[in-house]
């Protein structure tokens, strides 16, 4: 009764009762793959509530004070605000570190969930067309996504982030003709620079997340204009989409997964310590220990800096110097290589002139599945390449050894998987030629034990007795 | 017929319940946790997590039992609009620039004027940085400086043993970025790490700029044995016996060293600034 009273006078003043019922009952497929952007959604939405929090408390500045908060060990040093301000949330504000662990691991998982996500759409075709634009959007979501965890990461100004930004710092003025400019606009100066705290904070909590909020709705709203893609299967065609309704069972499952999301977080945030900022003290700019490594996203592009070799261009009195090959190029050429990466594959396949609503398997497109895996196989040693200090030491033998056999995996690993995977695709593709039917020799059919012991042919359900 | 259903449908009302349940309870010792115990994060976590496991196990179970599973289907329209439908979009939207493309000189000057304007938009953002003119080109080190630690005491021939490396700014400046040198006594005679350079090493003592040539970490780690300098952060190696020059690692430069002199007093000073931009590598750095 009370529902449609409400049912009408929205509806008299917004006339969307048409529109959103359409909305209620659009269908979602149902595969365990599809939840990984959600997550991904799920993580945004637990990073804003816990960040809207963290600002409250956060002083983004660079004006040295004597601390004389809570924490012993630290008490007269003298730091910045801002890495006063982070020891304050995490000592003397009621629920403020839980807050902030629980941001901070939000933020590990969010990157990867859009990995996650993203590697799921480029195995299963699902960015062909009509979704070449959600895939670019999405690709932009990811650039987004490591823009913000760098800055938030950065804002501490604690003794492991300084020496990342100042890494970063070094990037940027290896770029040809306008980096020394570039970084002295970003920094405010010369390295440290006494702006780049504030504006990196005004980067991360406006900014970048407006943009992502922005690209999230364009990407929502896309999808639900397209409808979702399915795995092939019974009664599953291009022409249609099979699943739960949005309302209520979708709804119901989607909020208990957000539930779950922020459960995992949670629990992390208080049982499992992260970046404690304490530790590695304020930032002194003539002090760095070994066994410094960024957040695992940026993890490749560490390695990356840390296995070009001893490269750079020197000519007519200029230089392009190592740091812009392994900081700049590489990165560069990835996210091109990921955003064009639709209209690469259609070149070759020919295969954009009609929709595709009908996901692959990624054993029917073994040159795909076998390039993905190898890219994969590339970005995991540079990853590995990130942390050759903590292997060196861990497995007892020189960095430099480690350093020349990554060097060497970066090219051999790639290829091997490549082949390796491919050669598996076609197995595997081998053995179940059609995509969608259930794997059966011919003839055989399928089989239900009943409660009673019974069997029964799945053509004649079972009775409950 | 569907007394299983009725009691399959109970179970889940049950469990579902207890999902709340749990959420209501932990949510209580949240509140315990805050007030009485003044905040824990262990505490706070674990209770979060599972007020809002609860919570999760309870919708998922609603999605899984109570509700109706289907399969549904829905067709799929075809995306594109028809054909008369796009030629009217695109006649309605040429009837509102049509008066642009139709004249030539109209859209070029139109062109001009958001040119213009977008650079001139861009002026504001000079603001952002001081220009970087030389800063890149010099440190503090100057004639004379006094060569300090990091606690500004004065550095004399005295202070280092034959293998010992400190950490030294010029005096006044402790803890600038770009000045930052370690200071390495390699023996007890005169120095020379490379020709030209017969007296930047008085008493065994040779500095080198801190700031690692690859992407400017501070070079700390002295391994005193090989007499190499490493750099943690992407371990690349400079040799100090000679002029630090990089042996591995993606350093390309070697790192600058400090002209370095021995005053009356026997303390030590430089003989003047670096002689070549220290830090990592930019486009202008050789001019």
């Amino acid at each position: 009764m009370i529902v449609k009273r409400l049912v009408r006078w929205f509806d008299e003043r917004l006339g969307a009762a048409r529109f959103v019922r359409t909305a209620l009952n659009k269908v979602f497929p149902d595969h365990w793959s599809f939840m990984l952007g959600e997550l991904a959604l799920y993580c945004f939405i637990i990073l804003i509530l816990t960040g809207v929090y963290l600002t409250f408390f956060f002083t983004p500045g660079t004006k040295e004070v004597v601390y004389n908060g809570s924490y012993t060990p630290l008490k007269g040093v003298t730091m910045s605000q801002a890495y006063e301000s982070v020891l304050r949330i995490s000592f003397d504000v009621r629920a403020g570190l839980v807050m902030r662990q629980i941001h901070h691991w939000t933020a590990l998982i969010f990157v990867g969930a859009i990995i996650a996500h993203l590697m799921r759409i480029f195995f299963t075709g699902a960015f062909r067309r009509p979704r070449e634009l959600n895939w670019m959007i999405g690709v932009t979501l990811l650039i987004l996504a490591i823009a913000n965890g760098f800055t938030g990461y950065s804002l501490p100004d604690d003794q492991l982030s300084g020496t990342g930004l100042r890494i970063a710092y070094s990037v940027v003025i290896s770029v040809p003709v306008v980096g020394v400019w570039t970084a002295f606009l970003i920094f405010g100066g010369e390295f440290p620079g006494n702006e780049v705290l504030t504006r990196f904070f005004v980067i991360h909590i406006l900014i970048v997340p407006a943009a992502i909020a922005v690209l999230l709705a364009a990407h929502l709203a896309i999808l639900v204009r397209q409808k979702h893609t399915q795995f092939a299967g019974r009664g599953r065609r291009e022409g249609n989409v099979v699943g739960a309704r949005l309302w209520p069972t979708f709804t119901a499952k989607t909020i208990g997964l957000f539930f779950f999301v922020f459960a995992a977080c949670a629990a992390l945030g208080g049982l499992a310590q992260i970046n404690p900022v304490w530790i590695w003290g304020p930032f002194q700019p003539a002090a760095v220990s070994a066994g410094s490594q960024p957040d695992w996203y940026v993890g490749w592009l560490e390695g990356s800096l840390r296995l070009f070799p001893a490269w750079e261009i020197r000519a007519f009195g200029h230089e392009i110097p190592n740091p812009f090959f392994s900081g700049v190029l590489l990165p560069g050429i990835t996210f091109m290589l990921l955003y064009a990466w639709p209209v690469l594959e259609s070149r070759f396949t020919k295969e954009n002139r009609e929709e595709h609503h009908v996901l692959d398997r990624p054993r029917d497109r073994p040159v795909r599945t076998a390039i993905g895996v190898a890219a994969l196989a590339f970005y995991a040693v540079l990853f590995i390449a990130g942390g050759n200090d903590v292997l060196a030491s861990r497995f007892s033998v020189s960095v430099n050894l480690i350093t020349n056999i990554l060097r060497v995996a970066l090219f051999v690993v790639p290829i091997v998987a490549g082949l390796l995977t491919f050669r598996v695709c076609k197995e595997l593709a081998a053995r179940s030629p059609t995509a969608g039917e259930p794997e059966q020799p011919p003839g055989a059919e399928l089989v239900v034990r009943t409660r009673k012991g019974g069997y029964v042919d799945v053509d004649e359900p079972a009775k409950t007795p | 017929m569907s007394t299983d259903e009725d009691v399959q449908e109970q179970k889940a009302t049950n469990r579902i319940a207890i999902g709340f349940g749990i959420t209501a309870l932990a949510s209580l010792g949240l509140a315990v946790t805050y007030f009485v115990l003044g905040g824990q994060e262990q505490l706070e976590g674990s209770l979060l997590a599972i007020a809002l496991g609860g919570l999760g196990y309870g919708f998922v179970q609603v999605a899984k039992y109570l509700l109706p599973q289907g399969p549904y289907v829905e067709e799929r329209e075809a995306l594109p609009s028809s054909e008369e439908d796009q030629a009217a979009f695109a006649a309605d939207f040429e009837r509102g620039e049509g008066w642009l493309s139709r004249r030539g000189f109209l859209l070029k000057m139109l062109g001009l004027a958001a040119g213009a304007l977008g650079i001139a938009a861009l002026f504001p953002i000079r603001s952002l940085g001081p220009s970087p003119g030389k800063s890149l080109f010099r440190t503090k080190w100057r004639r004379g400086s006094l060569v300090v630690d990091e606690q500004g005491e004065p550095v004399g021939i005295h202070t280092l043993d034959v293998g010992g490396a400190l950490t030294v700014f010029p005096q006044g400046h402790v803890d600038v970025e770009d000045s930052q040198t370690i200071l390495i006594r390699l023996s007890h005679e005169a120095v020379v790490t490379k020709p030209g350079r017969e007296l930047w090493g008085p008493e065994g003592y040779v500095g080198y700029s801190k700031v690692c040539t690859h992407a400017g970490c501070p070079v700390g780690l002295y391994q005193q044995q090989f007499k190499k300098l490493l750099c943690p952060c992407h371990q690349s190696t400079f040799s100090v016996p000679d002029g630090a020059e990089p042996v591995f690692g993606p350093a390309t430069r070697s790192l600058p060293q400090l002209p370095l002199m021995v005053d009356d007093n026997g303390m030590l000073r430089s003989r003047s600034d670096y002689t070549e931009p220290v830090g990592p590598g930019f486009w202008d750095r050789d001019t």
